[in-house]
């Protein structure tokens, strides 16, 4: 089991490698730092000069993979890919255009990010996975049928109009939440729950259909007809036997999200005015900051990447057949 | 008096009928068994009486009472006190009929709570005396394990005890041996047997094995397309059986009897439970058929002794198998082997730990050396498991083995590359076991057929394949068909059109048609229904004796081997401990495991055999015991046995056993 | 006449459309597939689904015929043509797409959104549209009256078209009109969508016996003609949904947004596929080092977080495009060229989910009997993957096609939305709504281009998410058992 972990850690570093690289050749290699600059800086008219002050203020000015010009060890580090990938294995992402020290902003952008993302998630997951339950449970019957129906409906409707008609109907018609913005400490509660709710709501008909299908699966098997041969209510059945083997592929697919909970959601962070990391990569891919937006990349895989491993370690503690062998 | 009463039971999914209008009445403390072919219904049956059946399926009419109890009429909630405490029922598969993710004593646990009221350290103590009630040493560690760390045969006794924690007055056991090996099947129909004398339970057995039905019964129905078309009791029913369906039954299976002649063989299958019948079910597979039959159903008709039909005829003419046993024929002419097997290893590494390396090996096929010489057939026989079907695979190099030589016609194989083996596999081909997988359903058959011949270029003049070949090829797939017993015409057609049966028949087709000289035959009838399999080993003695074929037959059915076998080999977790003509092997067996095999198998006569039955189960290949494999289930074993592996000893003209006790 | 333009994004399409008409062919003669579809032709759900379906594929094609119309002659001079790339569909709505207002306009109103200074007065007041309700002249008192009149014609003309629909499909299968809708005939497949999968079977006989579920396909065509027939005739007075900050109608802007969804959704798995299958396959059935090379392609690929991935190859593409003004002639060749690497960033990030599937099938498969049996021909590596595997992994390659489709159309929004979509001058779903969510704001809110995209998008993927979910069921083997 330990041997387990470990080598499944081991096998996450040729990945990360392979993440840092692809970002490194996307960044710097399929547009060399001038053609940013050139974007950056208005395409038509713009002077070598202002180029170079561009690249040598964020540090664009070293050769990209080899530095003939310095000596030692220092051919290998005064270099982009060094500096500015490599780094990023420490936690040193640098400074954004607006000169702040990126892996400062993410620490402060943290929290509001994980107060939206956590209650949605967890509110989430227990709404669907009860709705499914019920729907399992009343399967075939007309309710099942439209509850999968609604489900359907509630998956084709685009996710920008679930916030939009929230915000409209809640906020604008009702005036039960304030529209947007946030603060720390308890009064961010009036601030979080719209965004949760709408998060709640949008994710709902997808999942519990996953769910449902999970669960229909699961009660089509042999053990099932042998728990009710025993003369198990059909309660007890869908809970003691169906519940738990059903967990099993849910876990897979859950846990694996949950780091990645850190990134906030893009666009529910966005339209409500949360300073989360979410609308701050957004922020950055508008202003096209590129630094901002590379280290965003590193941190959503090593996040994903854990989320992996916390998969296949639950998957050894929910699976007696795994944990045992 | 009786403790189970079904009245003219129907069950409808939707147009079928696949249950239609059966009575039967079973008596306290009685073990009844339902007989039939896969598809008459006897599950179905099972499931109606438990209202259990799925959701399409519904019990359409008739009525079930249990001790004066109507069940169909029951609400559910005193039907679940009736399922598990009144009626116990347990499965075919008990490698899926148990919770995966619950422990064995939790399992037996809620069923305790349920009918027996018992909780806790009360509960706790119960589950481990009925585990100890079904043979399961060290009842306490099991209850904490999970299914998975049991062995076939002890997850069958763990239904089997969750079944009884209710105190079941019926004990409903649906094939419960079937996917258990020969030995492991001797264990749990004893327990069955014994269990149901001590509880004085009654036991519905529903079976398809003749043998199995001679071991338990005490009275026999046999089911047929949805209707029970005889009852008797067992004395009589092996004695003198009724129906025609049951005759043929008996007549198709194989035993040394019928060597080297024909089996009889039902024409046709048992139809779709869509087909509406007027007359007689069974006429169109009848050979003695009358017109009145194919008009109204058969009344039923009382014979003495408690034994009634559902059959005209007054007494059912034995059947007659098509050609009377030539004997063997097989010339001994030839002397040099065709194939010749050498310390055969296959091992597959153990990975472990952190850097994956190989820490032991599954030594699959462990030093096995045999003969065969050309147009003979030699059976490999042993329990799932022991490396038959591995051993196969290897010899034909679809498993590149870990060592050991395999010689075809003289030509060794194993260090041959892929592509210095494609001349020789026209040679040798195999025939697998499930002929639902063995078939690529996007393929025609005639492409199917055709594949080996253009792989081979064996399909156009000579080897020369190229141009037009493809001409010649689609020619000669129709003869091949007809050869096999199917339709020229049917080469445009897909898989799914065709039966088990009729499919087996295609892959014996497929292997034609490169003219092999050896055919490896991979338990090819064990999916298959009596009745088919006595078609397909028909067919198969046939083709040897035009052909003059070798068999490399890998089974677990000791009647097909006495059947069909000239010599057998008999493997135990990867070696051959038992080796010599099948008169020696089979009449005079020398290994202890041999001895045991054989008496494990259910015989149709009833008679039981004074070898103690094996116990326990077969160790893992990836540990095997030291010393003799065999001796920790041996009843002779000694000191010696647990030192060292047993040399070859020689008896007779060609019996060589592995066994210091031999 | 005109000078027709294909642009890369139509000839991937007629490519698409020729690929679709030849695997019909092709599926036709294999007796499973035929089989399978044969279910899907009989589920009324998913026949309702691809009427809708089919009806916004003929939109999108008509918006696919691209050319460039002739300017006027001048005598002497060579024939010249105009800079701006229209479609057959612009042909169709040239009224819609010329009479533009000047800027907002609710839906069937007849004056500007805000008020305005006028020429010739001091105060501010709302406009008279330019084209909405203009015939009415001054007297707006029968404005309602007008809308109701045009609303019947158009019904009657809808049902009228329908109605001749009916009847030539009844003459020519030569079966009664009324026999043809009768109830049961050919039973709505509500309470027996596939969607719901109970027990063993769940369809009824009446379905089986008969063929093609064609009572549904016509109780859809019935909405869909009415819907079409009140368009046309009160569409050729007022804006029916309105006008955008620029004065174009909505409506127009909706229909033209068809095309780009439809083409995210398809292109975009196309692209991907030949890859997902290739690797997939590779990688099942070689295994070893082959095996882990794919696999951590794909591990890597797949760890960094979609969007991301997405914005970040989007912004490097924009440098790209935006350094190299030169490649493009016109305007439309440009925007289409960024539809298109975002169809090729979109499956570049998304094969990954294919290829894991298809290994992981290809590793069962290859353990299956009728693979040895090749095998035991000697029948080559590449052979056994051509004939015994890939025929085998199809239905899931359909699949995993007609499931990505919604989920690529609701992607397209969001991505246009954070900036990372389709180029601004391009239509679509995704541009509509960013641009109407500026005016979210405003008092009283200006709601008819939101609600025009989010109903036109709601009914391509509710239509494409019922059909995926009847392919599904009829083409898992689970289901067909």
């Amino acid at each position: 089991m330990l041997a387990y972990i470990i080598r499944r850690l081991l096998y996450a570093i040729p990945i990360l490698i392979g993440v840092n690289l692809l970002t490194f050749a996307l960044f710097f290699v399929v547009n060399t730092p001038d053609d940013m600059a050139r974007m950056q800086l208005g395409v038509k008219r713009v002077t070598p000069e202002a180029i170079e002050k561009w690249k040598a203020e964020r540090g664009y000015d070293r050769p990209l993979v080899w530095n003939s010009a310095a000596a030692g060890g220092a051919k290998l580090t005064e270099t982009i890919l060094f500096s500015k990938s490599v780094r990023m294995f420490v936690g040193d992402f640098g400074r954004a255009d607006d000169g702040r020290d990126i892996a400062r902003e993410i620490g402060d952008r943290m929290g509001p990010s994980l107060a939206i993302a956590v209650p949605t998630f967890v509110l989430g997951l227990f709404v669907a996975i009860s709705f499914a339950l019920l729907l399992v449970f009343f399967r075939a019957t007309a309710l099942d049928i439209s509850g999968v129906v609604l489900c359907v409906a509630m998956m084709s409707i685009s996710g920008l109009f679930y916030i939009i008609g929230g915000q409209w109907l809640v906020s604008k018609v009702w005036h039960l939440v304030p529209i947007s913005g946030y603060s720390g400490g308890f009064d961010a509660a009036k601030f979080v729950i719209l965004p949760v709710i709408i998060g709640v709501i949008g994710g709902i008909g997808a999942s519990t259909r996953w769910y449902r299908t999970i669960f229909l699966e699961e009660i089509s098997r042999d053990y099932v007809r042998t728990a009710r041969a025993k003369g198990l209510p059909e309660r007890v059945v869908l809970f003691r036997h169906v519940l738990r083997n059903a967990l099993i592929p849910i876990l897979t697919g859950v846990v694996v999200v949950i780091p990645t909970l850190f990134m906030g959601s893009l666009l529910t962070e966005s339209f409500f005015g949360i300073p989360g990391l979410g609308s701050y990569t957004i922020d950055a891919i508008n202003a096209q900051d590129f630094a901002v937006v590379r280290s965003m990349v590193f941190i959503g895989s090593v996040l994903y990447i854990l989320g992996l491993l916390l998969t296949d370690i639950s998957y050894t503690l929910a699976d007696p057949r795994v944990r045992l062998q | 008096m009786s403790i189970l009463e079904v009245r003219d039971m129907a069950i409808h999914i939707r147009e079928a009928r696949p249950v239609d209008g059966v009575s039967f009445d079973i008596a306290a403390g009685e073990c009844f068994t339902l007989l039939g072919e896969s598809g008459c219904g006897k599950s179905m049956t099972a499931l109606g009486l438990m209202r259990l059946l799925p959701a399409a399926a519904q019990v359409a009419s008739g009525s079930v009472s249990f001790e004066g109890t109507d069940l169909l009429a029951l609400p559910e909630s005193g039907m679940r006190d009736i399922r598990g405490g009144g009626i116990g029922m347990i499965f075919q598969e008990p490698a899926t009929s148990l919770n995966p993710v619950l422990t064995v004593g939790r399992q037996i646990g809620e069923a305790l709570e349920l009918h027996a009221g018992l909780r806790g350290a009360a509960a706790r103590a119960r589950a481990a005396e009925l585990l100890d009630l079904v043979g399961i040493p060290d009842p306490l560690r099991r209850l904490d394990e999970f299914p998975f760390q049991l062995s076939g045969g002890l997850r069958q006794r763990v239904m089997i005890a969750c079944a009884l924690a209710g105190s079941p007055r019926l004990l409903i056991a649906d094939e419960p041996t079937t996917a258990l090996d020969v030995t492991i099947q001797a264990q749990v129909l004893d327990l069955l047997d014994e269990l149901r004398r001590k509880q004085d339970m009654a036991l519905l057995l529903i079976t398809h094995d003749l043998g199995v039905v001679a071991r338990m019964a005490d009275r026999i129905g046999v089911m047929y397309a949805g209707q029970l078309v005889e009852e008797a009791p067992r004395a009589q029913f092996f004695t003198q059986p009724a129906h025609p369906y049951s005759v043929r039954l008996f007549a198709a299976l194989p035993d040394a009897e019928r060597r080297g002649g024909r089996l009889a063989t039902i024409p046709g299958s048992v139809p779709a439970a869509e087909v509406r019948h007027a007359g007689c079910r069974f006429a169109d597979r009848c050979s003695e058929v009358m017109p009145e039959c194919r008009n109204a159903p058969p009344p039923w008709r009382e014979i003495a002794g408690g034994q009634r039909v559902r059959c005209v005829l007054p007494g059912a003419a034995p059947a007659v198998a098509a050609g009377v046993g030539a004997g063997d024929t097989a010339a001994h002419a030839e002397t040099r082997p065709l194939l010749s097997v050498r310390d055969l290893q296959v091992h597959f590494p153990i990975r472990r730990g952190l850097l994956q390396r190989a820490v032991g090996a599954v030594r699959a096929v462990d030093g096995m050396s045999l003969q065969l010489l050309p147009g003979r057939t030699l059976a490999l026989v042993g329990e799932s498991g022991c490396g038959k079907t591995t051993a196969g695979k290897a010899m034909l190099q679809l498993i590149r083995p870990t060592a050991g030589s395999v010689q075809l016609d003289g030509v060794e194989l194993t260090t041959r590359s892929t592509h210095e083996l494609r001349p020789l596999r026209a040679k040798m081909q195999m025939v697998f076991q499930d002929p639902f997988a063995s078939l690529n359903p996007r393929l025609r058959i005639g492409d199917i057929i055709a594949e080996g011949m253009q792989a081979l270029g064996t399909g156009g003049m000579g080897d020369s394949g190229g141009v037009g070949s493809d001409r010649d090829t689609a020619a000669k797939v129709g003869p091949l068909l007809e050869q096999v017993g199917l339709r020229a015409d049917m080469v445009s057609r897909y898989p799914h059109e065709f039966s088990g049966g009729q499919r087996q028949r295609i892959a014996i087709a497929r292997a034609l048609a490169v003219h092999p000289q050896l055919l490896i035959c991979d338990e090819p009838t064990s999916a298959l229904d009596v009745s088919v399999q006595a078609q397909i080993l028909n067919l198969l003695s046939d083709l040897q004796r035009e052909l003059k074929l070798a068999y490399l037959f890998i089974t677990h059915n000791i009647a097909v081997v006495d059947y069909l076998a000239h010599e057998v080999a008999v493997m135990y977790l990867g070696r051959v401990v038992e080796y010599g003509s099948a008169d020696e092997v089979l009449r005079s067996p020398r290994h202890p495991y041999t001895k045991a095999l054989l008496a494990a198998v259910p015989r149709v006569d009833g008679a039981k055999s004074e070898v103690p039955k094996l116990a326990g189960d077969m160790p893992s290949p990836a540990k095997p015991p030291s010393g003799c494999h065999f001796h920790p289930r041996c009843p002779l074993a000694d000191a010696a046995c647990r030192l060292s592996y047993p040399g070859e000893t020689r008896f007779g003209a060609t019996q060589v056993v592995r066994c210091f006790k031999a | 006449m005109i000078q027709p333009v294909l642009l890369w994004s139509d000839a991937l399409l007629f490519v698409l459309i020729a690929a679709i008409v030849a695997l019909v062919f092709w599926a036709r003669r294999q007796d499973a597939l035929r089989a399978a579809w044969g279910r899907v032709l009989k589920d009324g759900m998913a026949m309702a689904a691809a009427t809708v379906l089919a009806v916004f594929v003929l939109i999108g094609l008509l918006d696919s015929l691209h050319y460039r119309a002739r300017l006027p002659a001048q005598p002497g001079a060579a024939a010249r043509y105009a800079v701006e790339v229209l479609s057959a569909l612009d042909a169709l709505l040239s009224d819609l797409r010329q009479r533009s207002e000047k800027t907002y306009s609710a839906p069937l109103a007849t004056h500007l959104f805000a008020r305005e200074a006028l020429e010739n007065s001091t105060q501010r007041e709302f406009p008279r549209l330019k084209h909405g309700g203009a015939h009415l002249g001054a007297d707006l008192s029968n404005h309602e009256f007008d809308i109701a009149v045009r609303v019947s014609r158009g019904c009657a003309g809808g049902l009228l078209v329908w109605l001749l629909l009916v009847s030539a499909w009844c003459r020519w299968r030569g079966v009664a009109v009324v026999e043809m809708l009768k109830v049961g005939a050919c039973r709505p497949a509500v309470s027996t969508h596939p969607g719901f999968r109970f027990a063993a079977g769940e369809r009824n006989p009446q379905q089986t016996e008969s063929g093609t579920a064609i009572r549904p396909v016509f109780l859809t065509l019935l909405p869909i003609l009415l819907l079409f027939g009140i368009a046309i005739a009160v569409g050729g007075g007022y804006h029916v949904f309105g006008t955008d900050k620029v004065g174009q109608d909505v409506l127009y802007l909706s229909l033209k947004s068809i095309r780009t969804g439809l083409l995210i959704g398809t292109l975009t798995t196309l692209v991907m596929l030949p890859l997902a299958v290739l690797l997939g396959i590779l990688a099942g059935y070689v295994g070893g080092w082959v095996d882990d090379l794919i696999q951590y392609l794909y591990t890597t690929l797949s760890s960094i977080p979609g969007v991301l991935l997405i914005a970040a190859a989007v912004l490097m593409m924009q440098v790209v495009i935006d350094t190299h003004p030169e490649w493009f002639a016109t305007s439309a060749e440009r925007a289409d060229a960024r539809l298109l690497a975002l169809c090729l960033i979109l499956g570049m990030t998304s094969w990954t989910g294919v290829a894991r599937l298809l290994r992981g099938e290809t590793l069962k498969l290859r353990e299956l009997e009728f693979v040895q049996a090749a095998q035991a021909f000697g029948v080559g590596r590449f052979a056994i993957m051509r004939r015994h595997i890939l025929p085998n992994l199809m239905h899931i390659v359909l699949i995993a096609l007609v499931m990505d489709f919604s989920g690529l159309v609701l992607a397209e929004a969001v991505l246009s939305y954070v900036g990372v979509g389709v180029d601004p001058t391009t239509i679509s779903f995704g541009t509509m709504i960013n641009t109407a969510r500026m005016e979210l704001a405003r008092e009283p809110m200006v709601w008819w281009s939101l609600a025009a995209a989010f109903s036109f998008m709601f009914a391509l993927v509710l239509a494409a998410n019922l059909f995926a979910d009847a392919v599904r069921d009829a083409f898992d083997p689970r289901a067909s058992a």
